[in-house]
């Protein structure tokens, strides 16, 4: 191992690092900003409603990341009207591409996810909204989405290391993610090991930290259904 | 828009290497999967690090990184070791070798935790009654545990199985000519990208599909014994 050819190429890597963390977490956020009323109306809407949704949900669960992007990095530019068309200038951009594809695959999964848990919502809450005289959409808001965000936060921490590991795909179409620095560092100096393995070890930092912050959410958001006795600090007498 | 302009076959081809290299990459991960469940549930401290270790670790990388390392990694320490024991012309690492082992290896990691869970799902009782009829480890293991356990771990396999198909589009960065790469191919001749990769979705959609369902039917076949609640 030649910890040289990594000290000098450190700008990279965190180069890297800064496109991975916006990638990651501009597509999370609209994802999850898109896959909330999706979800609503997957579990509620009739079924003209729910079969396009449906359709996207099925689509983007059921082919890999890879091929989504190469369908909108390459695929778009096909049409004569998308390359004369307003989003060509978008759609021609790399960085645009990716995440695009990533804030609706993540989007995808997450409604599937929240989806789920909605569904999970037991009907005594529901039938005791409704018997409160609540709309359908304060219930939402103060009843069912609540507690299904409770319920659908382990499910979502995977969703959220998934785009964190499916984000390196950026790097196949040019742009410099982590991965993308391992790739330039490895073809500059034919060193797979210390490149990829940089790498690795940024991508570990990043998901330990998620997994940490989201341990930290959960005890936050489930303290009410903790065992008593984790969430006392044992006071005891001073042993003489 | 929708002909493939005499590519289809080609296509095809590589729709057999993309299954060809699941099925292999799914032998890997359930060979892995089963020694790390058992290693996961066993006495000795030093086995349940390693697996901790092992699921650990694969968790934190990406798929893509993994394969990387050990399509280029593994290319160096071959061709290091190689002339050690006399063989000094230049050794290519085979795509498909480094494909299929890494997406096992990834998969061998999820397989684990599925395993692990099947396993303890089944009841102590039944093992001891094994034991106490004096049946040999192994006796146990084949007879009592794994008939029973295959219920419990079809779900989870079944969703492992699916990422996984999904997982091999990733060979085509390494060079291999599975379908992904068939299409790209295609797609730089016709300058007809989006259609090639449309087809490429669409194959997908249809082995997973195709999964789906036989999933389902190897989950009630192996639940015939149990009362449906």
């Amino acid at each position: 191992m030649d910890f040289a050819i990594i000290a000098s190429n450190i700008d990279i890597y965190l180069e890297g690092l800064k496109n991975t963390l916006i990638l990651v977490s501009i597509s999370l956020i609209f994802g999850l900003v898109m896959a909330i009323p999706l979800a609503v109306l997957r579990t509620s809407g009739n079924l003209y409603v729910q079969a396009p949704i449906r359709a996207f949900v099925y689509f983007f669960r059921g082919t890999p990341l890879l091929v989504q992007m190469f369908l909108v990095y390459y695929g778009f530019g096909q049409f004569e009207a998308m390359r004369e068309s307003v989003l060509w200038p978008l759609f021609r951009e790399a960085y645009f591409c990716a995440l695009f594809t990533f804030a609706l695959n993540t989007c995808a999964y997450t409604t599937e996810i929240i989806r789920g848990s909605i569904v999970a919502t037991p009907h005594g809450e529901i039938e005791a909204a409704r018997a409160a005289g609540m709309s359908t959409f304060l219930m939402l808001r103060r009843i069912v989405l609540p507690s299904a965000f409770r319920r659908a936060l382990p499910a979502y921490s995977n969703e959220i290391i998934f785009m964190l590991h499916g984000s390196s795909l950026a790097s196949v179409i040019t742009i410099i993610d982590i991965t993308g620095a391992a790739r330039i560092v490895n073809s500059r100096y034919y060193s797979p090991w210390e490149a990829f393995l940089t790498a690795a070890v940024f991508y570990m930092a990043i998901t330990f930290t998620i997994v940490f912050f989201v341990r930290k959410l959960e005890k936050l958001w489930q303290r009410h259904l903790m065992p008593l006795e984790q969430l006392d600090t044992k006071i005891e007498a001073p042993s003489i | 828009m929708f002909s493939l302009q005499g590519y289809g076959p080609s296509i095809l081809e590589g729709t057999y290497l993309t299954l060809e290299i699941s099925f292999v990459s799914l032998f890997v991960a359930m060979l892995l999967g089963i020694c790390g469940a058992l290693a996961k549930l066993s006495g000795s401290p030093v086995l349940r690090a390693i697996a901790k270790l092992y699921t650990t670790v694969i968790r934190g990388i990406p798929d893509l990184v993994m394969m990387l390392l050990v399509f280029f990694g593994g290319q160096v320490i071959v061709n290091k070791v190689g002339p050690l024991f006399g063989y000094n012309e230049y050794i290519d690492i085979n795509p498909f070798v480094a494909g299929a082992s890494t997406i096992g290896f990834i998969f061998g990691a999820y397989m684990t935790e599925t395993f692990r869970g099947a396993i303890l799902a089944v009841g102590r009782g039944q093992l001891e009654a094994g034991y106490a009829y004096g049946m040999t480890g192994l006796q146990v293991f084949s007879r009592i545990l794994l008939p029973q356990m295959v219920r419990h771990a079809i779900p989870g396999f079944g969703n492992n199985w699916l990422v996984l198909i999904k997982t091999t589009a990733l060979v085509s960065i390494i060079g291999l000519d599975d379908m992904v790469r068939k299409a790209a191919m295609a797609a730089g001749a016709t300058r007809m990208p989006f259609t090639f990769y449309v087809a490429v979705a669409i194959n997908y959609l249809l082995i997973t599909t195709v999964s789906i369902y036989l999933l389902k039917y190897l989950e009630t076949r192996y639940s015939v014994g149990v009362r449906r609640e």
